[in-house]
């Protein structure tokens, strides 16, 4: 599949980041001409997969987080979020709705968030390791019309 | 994430604007509490129409909010909710535990 763009951030694991994040992802998406619809979509799940870097891989510590996104052929967009921090010893069982190990202040919706809002998610992690969350999604190519 | 609260009676309402991540939760929650505690609300309106975005952190502050409210035997709306809120709320299954009035707010 032919690459047309890809970009690259690197930050630290600071919940002061996330709305950085987030919205630097969308503004490099804005290229494929994204309605706002599918722009609130590629946030939200950016802030989930960042939110779960910053609170479960580093839960008492800083760490590294990297975003990498990139575009292909027909509009689509390739966004990995990865870290090397605490690892997810069941993927699967993680991926479930409303399972969680962050409390109260944690709903267990982010992975379903994720997959709902993007065509495709793929999670892969190593305890100890850290945890690449790679998601996809097609925006939807618009012929001029006015919108 | 910015909160103003507007008290009558036993009525509180919430305006919540800017956004409501997991950055901003804790003060959301906080002063959330804050506010129950002083109004002691029958009914709680969350106006939502300033609210540019919201992730599953707002999820965890909403169903608190709700448990308080069921906790003092009153109720809770959620109001003039955007877009992309309501599509959070949505898969989350939200929309089956609280009342959530959608859409934009009438001037
Ligand atoms: N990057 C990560 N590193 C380590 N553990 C993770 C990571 N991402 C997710 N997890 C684990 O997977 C669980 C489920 O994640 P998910 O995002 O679905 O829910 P949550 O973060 O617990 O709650 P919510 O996203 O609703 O606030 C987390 O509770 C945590 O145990
Ligand atoms: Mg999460």
């Amino acid at each position: 599949m032919n690459l047309n763009n890809m970009m690259q951030l690197d930050f630290l694991s600071k919940s002061s980041n996330e709305g950085f994040a987030r919205v630097a992802v969308a503004a490099f998406a804005a290229q494929l001409d994204p309605t706002l619809e599918e722009i609130g979509d590629v946030k939200t799940a950016v802030s989930e997969a960042v939110t779960n870097a910053i609170v479960h891989a580093y839960p008492n510590a800083i760490g590294r987080i990297r975003i990498r996104a990139r575009l292909y052929e027909d509009n689509l967009l390739e966004i990995v979020v990865r870290d090397w921090g605490t690892g997810i010893a069941d993927v699967e069982q993680a991926r479930q709705p409303l399972f969680t190990t962050g409390g109260e202040e944690r709903s267990g919706m982010g992975f379903t968030i994720m997959e709902s809002f993007m065509d495709a998610l793929r999670v892969r992690s190593q305890v100890g390791k850290g945890t690449t969350v790679t998601m996809k999604r097609r925006i939807a190519v618009r012929g001029g019309e006015l919108r | 994430m910015k909160m103003i609260a507007k008290r009558t009676e036993r009525s509180l309402t919430l305006y919540l604007s800017g956004e409501l991540d997991h950055h901003a939760a804790k003060d959301a929650m906080a002063e959330i509490d804050r506010n129950l505690d002083a109004a002691l609300p029958l009914r709680t309106e969350l106006e939502l129409s300033q609210l540019t975005f919201m992730d599953s952190s707002g999820i965890a502050v909403v169903l608190r909010l709700y448990k308080r409210m069921q906790n003092l035997g009153g109720s809770l709306r959620l109001t003039h909710v955007p877009a992309q809120a309501l599509r959070v709320l949505r898969t989350a299954g939200i929309d089956r535990i609280v009342t959530i009035e959608e859409g934009e707010k009438k001037s």
